[in-house]
């Protein structure tokens, strides 16, 4: 370790340390100096994560592997208790179930669970160099279930529903004069935006469809329709581009209300 | 001025009959309820009905309100709905607030018979009891109807992709028009090899139970045949453990197919973890510590789409990215060098592999998009007449369109 990165750590380990101290001197309830330390833990952990906008550095890299391992860990043990646990041995096991405090669910169809507990081993076999082949049978029963099950759902949402959601007029009340300048309102609810939107959903869907078209070569009208199609979907990107940053920005708000607030105190609650 | 003899007639008729209506009322309402302690009116017209095309798992119960259950008073705090079955003691089932007037009872077993009774519950502690009604019992249906027209669309799409599928497979040429990030492919690898670089590939970060991450894995299956071929340096972070095992197998299957089985190692993917954030970390570092030359982003992704692009345009790597997720694209489109939208995504691995059965695929799913599109025109056509026009006709043209494609 270089002699720099020493220095520089070991001072970030002070600062911190005597912010926790001042934060538990100064905090109130049952546990001040426990309470402080997680805040300070939290503070000092955002701003390693920070620091990565100025470069790669020790504390980042201390963060990100933190971070990483304790996901891991996390996600594994959140797995086996919150997945296998409670949807397997209440089915295989009346004994499990009793010492584990689970309720044993006494069907039929359990024996059906034996198929993922041996799908699951089979998965498992994948650490065998010998018997490794076998996990290819779990992966291909996933990836075929999986396909079958979303063409069914897929089809439903993105083809029928979008289809349905599609049948609209392309033309308001405007049969007599009185009704034409009624219809003239620029208010977003009117039925002029309506009948605008209506417009551009329409157009949208058939040349949005027209630009995913792949067997045909997209040139003279059906080219057009399909440049039309592109634009379409830019210009509905860039919106949605600019709504999803300002949802950044807000957890952006939220993390700087958290070092402002919670741990250094300058702003009010 | 008087009224008429016959009119006085009439009228006295009407409140004779007003007369022999209300006695009735009153009486069959006496005699339909068991008015408890406190005597508040109990709800009416009990039904209980099996719910259609399900298990035969659910029955909906629905009642009048209690004539003392009116808006903006509090005289009724809820109804109580018990339930008997086989001639049993009843029992509470459940509760609801004033003013709601159903109960899907959720709990019931198939081709048992069961008998309810609605009770109105009063501020004060008095309860209305309804008489029971006739014992119902769930069925169940072994088809639902109403996904038929799913299931024919299902047929037609089907069958248009297995039958484009025969028809390339007996030699047919089929055309499939440039897909711009797909022609980049090479140049990207080809770049990444003469830098001596590694090529970072990102599946996204769902797992295999995702078509974008199984879409992301057939594209990889022909990337790394092309990375096995220039002897590139490959590296695939993946947040998920199937993935991780799917990502090796394919990878291994590549090199295999190049002649390149010792170049294998299955450290170039590698389980990172399942949490969102916690990956992002990972790849970022390491996106800034190899400076890899090539970038995939392929697969589905979420709020990390951004912050890995951003990362990758900043060390300088050539990106291709494609997603399906409608937020997420326009991120890759601001930070990426190629992207491949949404069904471009699908038809990469036909377009790459050009495969008779791939791109006969390919050629099927046009023939659903034109169907849809066909179908779309027929509606709005129909749809501005009837509003041009006011024809029935028209309407019931768009009316019927709606039913045969809105699945419940």
């Amino acid at each position: 370790m270089r002699r720099s990165t020493l220095i520089g750590g070991s001072l970030v380990v002070v600062f911190f340390l005597a912010a926790w101290l001042i934060k538990g001197a100064g905090a109130s309830g049952e546990s001040p100096y426990y309470s402080a330390f997680l805040i300070t833990l939290a503070a000092f952990l955002t701003l390693a994560v920070f620091s990565f906008l100025y470069a790669d550095n020790p504390v980042y890299k201390f963060a990100e592997h933190l971070f990483v391992g304790v996901s891991a860990a996390y996600w594994m043990v959140l797995g086996f208790w919150q997945t296998l646990v409670p949807n397997l041995i209440p089915r295989i096991s009346r004994a499990l179930s009793e010492q584990l405090e689970l309720e044993y669910i006494d069907e039929l169809w359990n024996v059906l669970y034996v198929i993922p507990v041996v799908l699951g081993i089979l998965l498992l076999l994948r650490l065998s160099r010998k018997l490794g082949w076998l996990s290819r049978y779990a992966v291909a029963f996933i990836v075929g279930t999986t396909a079958g099950l979303n063409f069914i759902a897929y089809t439903r949402s993105n083809f029928m529903a979008q289809i349905s959601s599609t049948f609209l007029p392309l033309v308001g009340d405007w049969t007599s004069w009185a009704a034409f300048v009624d219809n003239l309102s620029l208010s977003a609810t009117g039925p002029l935006a309506l009948l605008m939107a209506n417009i551009v959903v329409v157009l949208g869907v058939v040349c949005g469809l027209i630009y995913f078209f792949f067997s045909r070569e997209h040139s003279g009208t059906f080219g057009m329709a399909s440049r039309l199609g592109i634009w379409i979907l830019m210009i509905t990107f860039g919106a949605s581009f600019g709504y999803t940053v300002m949802g950044r920005i807000s957890l952006l708000v939220g993390r700087m209300t958290f070092l402002l607030r919670d741990w250094l105190g300058i702003i009010a609650s | 001025m008087p009224p008429a003899p016959g009119a006085r007639s009439i009228a006295s008729g009407g409140r004779v009959l007003i007369l022999t209506l209300t006695l009735i009322t009153l009486t069959s309402s006496l005699l339909a309820t068991d008015p408890g302690p406190g005597s508040i009116a109990p709800p009416t017209l009990i039904m209980v009905n099996d719910l259609d095309y399900d298990n035969g798992e659910s029955l909906t119960i629905s009642w009048v309100p209690s004539l003392d259950d009116v808006p903006g008073q509090s005289e009724v705090v809820a109804y109580r709905i018990l339930r008997s079955s086989g001639g049993g003691q009843e029992a509470t089932i459940g509760t609801v607030l004033a003013g709601e007037s159903t109960f899907v009872d959720q709990s019931v077993n198939r081709d048992s018979a069961y008998v309810y009774r609605v009770a109105t519950i009063a501020a004060n502690g008095g309860e209305g009891y309804s008489l029971p009604t006739d014992a119902v019992v769930p069925n169940r249906e072994w088809l639902n109807w109403d996904l038929v027209w799913l299931f024919l669309a299902c047929l037609v799409l089907g069958g248009s992709v297995v039958f484009f599928i025969e028809t390339a497979r007996r030699g047919k040429k089929l055309f499939v028009r440039k897909i711009a990030g797909l022609e980049a492919i090479d140049e990207a690898i080809g770049r990444a090899t003469e830098m001596g670089r590694p090529i970072l590939y990102i599946p996204g970060i769902q797992d295999m139970d995702e078509v974008e991450t199984l879409a992301s894995l057939t594209i990889l299956g022909k990337v790394s045949r092309q990375i096995a071929d220039y002897d590139t340096q490959l590296f695939m972070p993946v947040a998920r453990s199937l993935v991780m095992t799917a990502g090796r197998e394919t990878i291994k299957t590549s090199y295999l197919e190049a002649g390149r089985a010792d170049a294998f190692n299955e450290d170039m993917v590698r389980y990172i973890t399942d949490e969102q954030f916690g990956y992002v970390a990972a790849v970022d570092g390491y996106m800034v510590r190899e400076r890899p030359a090539t970038i995939f982003l392929l697969g589905a992704f979420f709020g990390e789409s951004l912050v890995l692009a951003e990362m990758g345009n900043s060390v300088g790597a050539i990106q291709i990215a494609g997603t399906a997720r409608p937020p997420q694209i326009p991120f890759f489109v601001a930070a990426c060098d190629y992207t491949l939208i949404g069904e471009e995504l699908f038809a990469a691995s036909a377009y790459l592999s050009g495969e008779p059965r791939q791109l006969g695929s390919l050629k099927g799913q046009d023939v659903g998009k034109g169907i849809a599109m066909a179908v779309i025109l027929i509606g709005v056509a129909a749809a501005t007449i009837a509003e041009l026009t006011g024809s029935g006709f028209f309407a019931g043209v768009v009316s019927t369109l709606q039913n045969v494609f809105t699945t419940r």
